[in-house]
């Protein structure tokens, strides 16, 4: 069997093994002892373990064993000879996965080597991070890829929402072909009015009155074509950019609400709230203002070249001639400029966080009286931005009179040039006229293009912000090929489970099985996991090890919204969205009937008080549910929970936070929505667990004990010295230790 | 309260001994590793309860320093990047390649805001994998991969 260890190391191996010797197992690691980084590479053979970095090898012997840990990023791997340690790997947790399976490894092959007997059949190389069978080599569930975005083109890829109105867009540009022709008819009328009439009556011939009333009344009719056109074409491009900034919004918050618990978490409300609201709409004034203007300046410049060239090309030529000048300054400084506009973005967003972090905690700054304090934050995050702005500003400030100084340096130009052609009567002074006239208008246009650069570059970092959240994929990912399961029956299967939080392992290789209908209570300290365990169960999270699967079927297979509908979750503190009782009801199953939505509220013991309150179930509540106590939002929680009719119930504390009349009343609802689902609870007060079949007592992320209370018991074992603290002092929490309040933050 | 005594175990563990008792799995833990690393240096149990509070590295024997000193050397693992090579791109997810005080390496950056800012000339960037990277000083750094680090900042 030739298991495919890397090709560095191959030649390396081979030389290391004896005849008839093969390797079943290898982990590469990527740390020495001193935690350098190297690469090192361990492998197990039917008859030792060798560590190809160093010349140890470890013939198997009864009393080696292998364990690991990790610590603040780094894995460990020792190897012990009894009770002595004989030495000791390590590796980043990029390995982690990998590192378990080799010690499994490890431990079946001196376990045959013991015995005597083959190694178990080979089961099918499984995925190391999820444990599912690989498809030829990849897996399924985990294959991430990398996903660069071309930055330079940013903006091009706005086109994907620009397409619905390509024929819109199509009339707007022909409009704008049109409307930039009209304005350009006026200079080129000046010519005629210089050189038949206005030098000829310097000359003593009398002014004709028809040319002239023909010549004025073309000058006004362009300009009213010109203004009819601008009117039509600004008007169309405007209402299509404003759609198609109003798509990208919704289809950026869409996408943002996909995406998983994990995103929200590591993001701050503020830099959200600002990609998509002000963001978007400064692409929108973008397309709508200054890319229309830089269309038409192009066109404009277009335009007027082709008709100075047509009138005299020489003084054409001459006229253009600053014009890659201007070109080579404007590439020059764009790079700057779009990496400061980024820059101002971000500070941006870090001002508005200081003011979303302070604004809903403002009650804490006030009873702790550090208004001061937290001014200062803001003021702090401001002059960072003044800073960054300075920054910019110094090159910004540079830029736009370097180009006025070069459009003034042209026009000298074309002025002497003209009149060194005019005095060799190479033209004429009604040329020389138009020419000054059409280039006057030719540079200011330019002086307006060079500003493009500044918004485009706004313009591009803004929609780079707004890709990245359209670019992230959630770590929640919808499966390439979805299974979909009809009816289930509830029964979830927990194999090898391991979650981490950043380096820190909050679920260790938890198994355990649920069966159809079955009730588990899940007790433990706060910080013992249980929350984490409840939010990988309903896949707000996925596992970074080991699987999930409900009804054998693993739940990264199954479409996420629709995996979801099977579970009914009632929180701690139960969030009820602003509108009316029976929308917050039928908030899961938006087309419930009213009886549905009455029938549910019966049974989760919210009916009458309900009808209590002043418009009964058309009641309005706030965001938070202001006006209801806490016993009553959790009721409607209940009974939301209740009207999908879920096969799976999980309730986090469901009855924390309430007194323990209210708690009894909540109790008798909950019974009637666990009746016949598989239902998996929290609570700290364990008294509130007694009719669950299993209890499941967690501690740092690993099972400790599992079964009935009378069983748990019995063996006196960590269930017994919590319930006996619980006895001894009825006010003892479990969860007495601040940190439960994120953990149930996360969940929320 | 500083009379205790540590040792290493043939399991390569640290052991302590005070008023008698010993405790086996020692682990020493900086209070605050980035704030004040040679202060405030607690001695945890494997239970995750805390035997001794040493408020001062230089307050205990030379032979305890080394010990814990060298303990922590195997637990605390921060590389220091010194120079930036390559970024995979300037949206994230980006591949850095970067060359550190424990040797050239590669780091995921996630999202931008797994660079944390510690102090005005100072970044701790966690990457994919949970390993944090440290800067100390963005001054420091040369011309290129301040550059680079600064489309992310």
């Amino acid at each position: 069997m030739t298991l495919s260890i890397p090709d560095a190391w191959r030649i390396k191996a081979q030389s290391r093994l004896t005849d008839g010797e093969t390797i079943t197992g290898h982990l590469e690691l990527n740390l020495d002892a001193q935690l350098n980084f190297t690469h090192n590479l361990l492998l197990i053979t039917d008859c030792r373990l060798i560590d190809l970095g160093s010349d140890c090898d470890y013939p198997y012997r009864d009393t080696l064993t292998l364990q690991h840990r990790d610590h603040g990023g780094v894995g460990r791997i020792e190897l012990f000879d009894g009770a002595s340690r004989l030495t000791c790997w390590f590796y980043t947790l990029a390995h982690n996965a990998a590192a378990t399976r080799f010690i499994k490894q490890f431990n079946q092959q001196q376990a045959c080597a013991r015995t005597g007997l083959p190694a178990a059949p080979d089961a099918p190389e499984l995925c190391p991070d999820c444990l599912t069978p690989l498809d030829q080599g990849e897996c399924p569930h985990c294959s991430i890829t990398l996903n660069a975005p071309p930055r330079a083109w940013t903006l091009l890829r706005l086109w994907r929402f620009a397409r619905p109105y390509q024929w819109q867009l199509l009339s707007g540009f022909l409009l704008m072909l049109a409307s930039t022709a009209a304005t350009l008819v006026p200079p080129y009328l000046t010519m005629p009015l210089m050189d038949k009439v206005l030098i000829p009556y310097q000359n003593g011939k009398p002014i004709d009155f028809v040319i002239v009333s023909w010549l004025l009344a073309g000058l006004l009719g362009s300009a009213l074509l010109a203004w009819g056109l601008g009117w039509a074409k600004t008007y169309i491009l405007a209402l299509v950019s404003e759609r198609i900034g109003a798509d990208l919004r919704t289809i950026t918050y869409e996408h943002l609400l996909r995406l998983s618990l994990e995103y929200f978490g590591g993001k701050r409300t503020g830099d959200l709230m600002s990609r998509i609201g002000s963001e978007s709409d400064r692409i929108c004034v973008f397309l709508s203002l200054h890319l229309l203007d830089f269309a038409t300046d192009v066109l404009m410049i277009v335009m007027t070249a082709a008709i100075l060239f047509s009138i005299n090309p020489w003084l054409a030529l001459v006229t253009l001639v600053p014009l890659p000048f201007i070109a080579w300054m404007i590439h020059n400084v764009r790079d700057r400029l779009r990496t400061g506009f980024e820059k101002i973005d971000r500070v941006w967003s870090e001002v508005s966080n200081v003011l979303a972090d302070t604004i809903p905690g403002i009650r804490v700054v006030k009873a702790f009286a550090q208004e001061r304090r937290e001014a200062e934050h803001f003021h702090v995050a401001n002059a960072h931005n003044l800073q960054v702005n300075d920054r910019i500003n110094k090159i910004w400030s540079l830029f736009t009179p370097s180009v006025s100084l070069l459009t003034e340096i042209g026009l000298l130009v074309v002025w002497a040039f003209g009149i060194w052609q005019v005095s060799n009567n190479e033209i004429t002074v009604g040329v020389l006229t138009a020419f000054l006239a059409y280039i006057s208008r030719f540079y200011a246009r330019l002086d307006s293009m060079s500003r493009i650069v500044s918004v485009t570059q706004k313009a591009a970092a803004g929609a780079k912000r707004i890709f990245d959240i359209l670019d992230h994929v959630s770590s929640v990912p919808e499966p390439a090929n979805p299974v979909h399961l009809g009816q289930i029956e509830g029964r979830i299967d927990l194999k090898g489970a391991g979650f981490r939080y950043g380096n820190r392992a909050v679920i260790k290789d938890l198994n355990l099985t649920i069966q159809p209908g079955e009730m588990i209570g899940l007790v433990g300290h706060s910080g013992s996991g249980k929350s984490t365990l409840v939010n990988l169960m309903c896949r707000f999270y996925d596992v970074s090890e080991g699987s999930i699967s409900i009804d054998g079927v693993n739940i990264k297979s199954l479409p996420v919204s629709e995996y979801r509908r099977h579970i009914g979750l009632v929180l701690q503190d139960p969030f009820l969205f602003f509108g009316s009782i029976a929308e917050n009801i039928a908030y899961g199953k938006p087309d419930a009937t009213r009886a549905e939505i009455v029938a549910a509220a019966h049974a989760a013991h919210a009916h009458e008080f309900i009808l209590r309150l002043p418009h009964g179930y058309d009641s309005l509540v706030g965001e938070r549910g202001h006006g209801l106590s806490g016993g009553e939002r959790q009721r409607i929680s209940i009974a939301r929970a209740l009207l999908i009719d879920p096969r799976i119930l999980i309730l986090d504390e469901a009855t924390a936070s309430v007194d323990t009349e209210t708690e009894k009343e909540i109790q008798k609802a909950l019974d009637n929505l666990v009746h016949g689902r598989t239902t998996i609870a929290i609570a700290h007060r364990l008294s509130t667990l007694h009719k669950a079949n299993r209890l499941v007592v967690l501690d740092k992320g690993e099972v400790v004990e599992i079964g009935s209370h009378d069983e748990l018991m019995a063996t006196q074992g960590a269930y017994y010295r919590l319930y006996q603290a619980q006895a001894r002092n009825v006010d003892t929490d479990l969860n007495d230790v601040p940190a439960i309040q994120t953990d149930n933050k996360v969940s929320a | 309260m500083n009379s205790f005594q540590l040792i290493r175990n043939a399991a390569g563990q640290l052991v302590l001994t005070r008023n008698g008792e010993s405790h086996a799995g020692i682990v020493p833990v900086r209070a605050f590793p980035i704030a004040a690393p040679d202060e405030c240096i607690s001695l945890m149990g494997i239970d995750g309860h805390e035997h001794v509070w040493i408020e001062k590295l230089s307050d205990v024997s030379d032979d305890i320093q080394t010990l814990i000193l060298e303990e922590l050397a195997h637990r605390e693992f921060t590389p220091e990047i010194g120079r930036i090579r390559s970024v995979s791109s300037f949206a994230t997810p980006s591949s850095w390649q970067v060359e550190t005080d424990r040797g050239d390496t590669e780091l995921l950056l996630k999202a931008e805001d797994h660079i944390r800012r510690l102090s005005a000339s100072a970044l701790l960037i966690t990457d994919g994998h949970g390993v944090s990277f440290l800067i100390r000083n963005t001054e420091n750094l040369d011309a290129h991969s301040r550059k680079l680090l600064d489309r992310f900042l």
